[in-house]
């Protein structure tokens, strides 16, 4: 259909008002023109993403017995989000969801780009080499492959808990991070490092003072797309954690979801709070984001 | 041919002093690897990482490994019965049925991902309106947690659907498909893609950011028409970007856990149950956690021979 509408070519007085010696394709002259009908198409798809985010707010605010359709609310009922913030225990699920985000994107900066930096620059020497392809590697053993021993020896080293979910993000995206990190900080010229060394400055202080600063849209990247993981992430909380009280959001609403199935809209007001922080994020920060993930995806 | 092979000949007669020379030099440098100098500190950034690494990654996987020839069941005692587990494996229908059931919904949803990603990407690459507008909102399923809005997804498929298809009388429609032996896998596969087309219509924009304009008006001075010019000139300049998506989205549809877990559990009658969501179930609630270490393993072997395959694949389309 959009290559249809792509496809529209231009009318012969459209050219011939334009002066006969322009060629068809002259990109001046296509450069502004909207085409709509692709405009169209793309609205009407962007629809199964709207669709579903504007029933899951209307079904939020409905009474039991008017959910399950597509109009809006005969009357409000905003108690249901009090409701679903007290039997979901929302303030520490979210508070537990933060600590653990919060954490473990700083200590994957803090740990994962030195690390890199190690490996980037002494890759002329074959123990590092090898170190480069044992993180890497990690890459392709998927979590599940190692839940179940990882549940078992959380279990017995009291890593069953917050603390130990942050340690297990931080360890666990080491591989992709610093595949993502290695490419960028080789394209460091190293002149500045060995300015700062005739200067006199140990290699920790010149990772710390020059080249982290340089690292800064590697940074971001590292950031966006462990805060994505930690925050929506369910497997590994359901793996690791055991009690209650540390339940991040996702596990949260799991356990919620199996006690409280039939009261729709209270359910709904649940989902929506677990949503909601991170879309009002993404829609602050949607430049940052995207050029963000992008930048780790294609490197 | 001949002839040139005749002067080069003579060549390497003439210069045969020059090139002992070099092998010479060669053989005195003892490797790729140099000689110089790390600083200590290196030692220190990398290598306690690496131990904590090979702690929290490879224990546990050689564990599991060990595990998978034994008879635990997560608890008390046990003892080694061989090949016992990975026997067992291949004569349970169940698993069979989730290795077939991951295997299928994977291929169908890296297709669908990649198909509709594409035709995302160049439309929103095209010249329309409020570009970077629908470009945020294209993005946002990426940011969802897959549990919860998989939840909202349920409710969806078990209530306003279902009377959709009533409504419009089309009998398949007019039920939960949730619930339903045949269809229960359109809603999970439905899921995955909902979710995975966001970053793949990213991916595939970038993509296409890297092609020149010009590459186009050359098209177009040739008389090539859309089609074409997508076919001949565009696919093949994003022909990288594609393997990527291709290798992403697989991975990724391997390992679909949540979506069972939002939508089905695994039901109607263990129809919809995938590898890893069978590995968690029985391994962690079921009492067979030996015997699903063992499957583990096995999944990781399954995989492993899958990228490989893939890195040939691709390794074969990068020549031609």
């Amino acid at each position: 259909m959009a290559q249809t509408a792509l496809m529209q070519p231009q009318t012969p007085a459209q050219s011939a008002g334009r002066g006969g010696r322009r060629h068809r394709g002259f990109p001046g002259s296509r450069l502004k023109r909207v085409n709509w009908w692709l405009t169209a198409t793309v609205a009407v798809l962007s629809l199964t993403i709207l669709v579903p985010l504007y029933f899951t707010v209307v079904t939020a605010l409905k009474t039991p017995a008017e959910a399950g359709t597509f109009s809006l609310p005969s009357s409000w009922q905003w108690h249901n989000f009090a409701d679903a913030w007290n039997k979901v225990n929302y303030p520490k699920a979210a508070l537990n969801s933060a600590i653990v985000t919060v954490c473990a994107v700083a200590l994957t900066l803090l740990t994962n780009t030195f690390v890199a930096y190690a490996v980037a620059r002494n890759m002329d020497k074959r123990f590092f080499r090898f170190l480069y392809y044992f993180f890497i590697a990690a890459m392709f053993v998927p979590f599940p492959v190692v839940m179940l021993p990882i549940a078992k020896q959380f279990g017995s080293w009291h890593l069953d808990n917050v603390p130990g979910l942050i340690l297990l993000y931080v360890v666990l995206g080491l591989g992709t991070n610093l595949f993502i990190a290695t490419g960028f900080i080789r394209s460091i010229p190293t002149a500045l490092e060995e300015a700062a060394r005739l200067d006199g400055a140990g290699t920790w202080r010149i990772f710390w003072t020059i080249i982290f600063p340089l690292m800064g849209p590697i940074n971001a990247t590292i950031a966006i797309t462990t805060a994505l993981w930690a925050w929506n992430d369910f497997l590994m909380p359901l793996i690791v954690l055991t009690d209650q009280t540390s339940q991040t959001i996702p596990l949260a609403q799991y356990v919620f979801s199996s006690q409280f199935a039939t009261n729709y809209p209270m359910a709904f007001s649940s989902y929506l709070m677990a949503l909601a922080p991170i879309l009002i994020v993404y829609l602050f920060a949607q430049k940052w984001v995207i050029s963000g993930v992008m930048r780790g995806a294609v490197k | 041919m001949m002839k040139g092979q005749d002067s080069d000949m003579a060549q390497s007669k003439t210069v045969g002093v020059h090139t002992a020379d070099v092998t010479a030099k060669a053989r005195k440098r003892p490797s790729r690897f140099s000689n110089r100098k790390v600083d200590r500190a290196f030692y220190w950034m990398a290598v306690p990482a690496a131990l904590i690494f090979a702690l929290f990654l490879y224990v546990p996987f050689l564990q599991g490994v060990a595990y998978s020839f034994t008879n635990s069941q997560g608890y008390g005692r046990f003892s080694w019965i061989g090949f016992k587990n990975y026997g067992a494996l291949f004569r349970d229908g169940r698993v069979g049925h989730a290795y077939l059931f991951t295997l299928l919904i994977a291929i169908l949803i890296t297709l669908l991902v990649n198909f509709i990603a594409l035709f995302i990407s160049v439309a929103l690459n095209g010249k329309i309106a409020f570009k970077n507008g629908f470009r945020v909102i294209y993005f946002i399923p990426y940011t969802l947690s897959v549990l919860v809005i998989g939840y909202v997804f349920k409710y969806i498929f078990m209530t306003p659907l279902p009377a959709l298809g009533k409504a419009l009388g089309i009998g398949w429609l007019s039920q939960s498909l949730l619930t339903s032996e045949h269809y229960a896998w359109i809603p999970i596969v439905f899921l995955s893609v909902w979710q995975a087309v966001a970053y793949s219509t990213l991916i595939y924009l970038a993509g296409l950011q890297t092609i020149d304009s010009e590459v186009y008006e050359a098209a177009s001075i040739d008389g090539a028409n859309e089609w074409q010019k997508f076919w001949r000139v565009t696919f093949p300049l994003i022909g990288p970007f594609f393997t990527i998506n291709l290798v992403l989205t697989l991975k990724n549809a391997f390992n679909t856990f949540d979506q069972v877990v939002a939508l089905t559990a695994g039901g109607p009658d263990s129809r919809t149950e995938t590898v890893t969501y069978l590995i968690y179930k029985g391994g962690l609630t079921g009492g067979e956690y030996a015997y699903q270490t063992a499957n583990a393993v096995m999944f990781f072997i399954v995989l492993a021979v899958i990228a490989f395959i893939q890195l040939g694949i691709s390794r074969r389309g990068e020549k031609i």
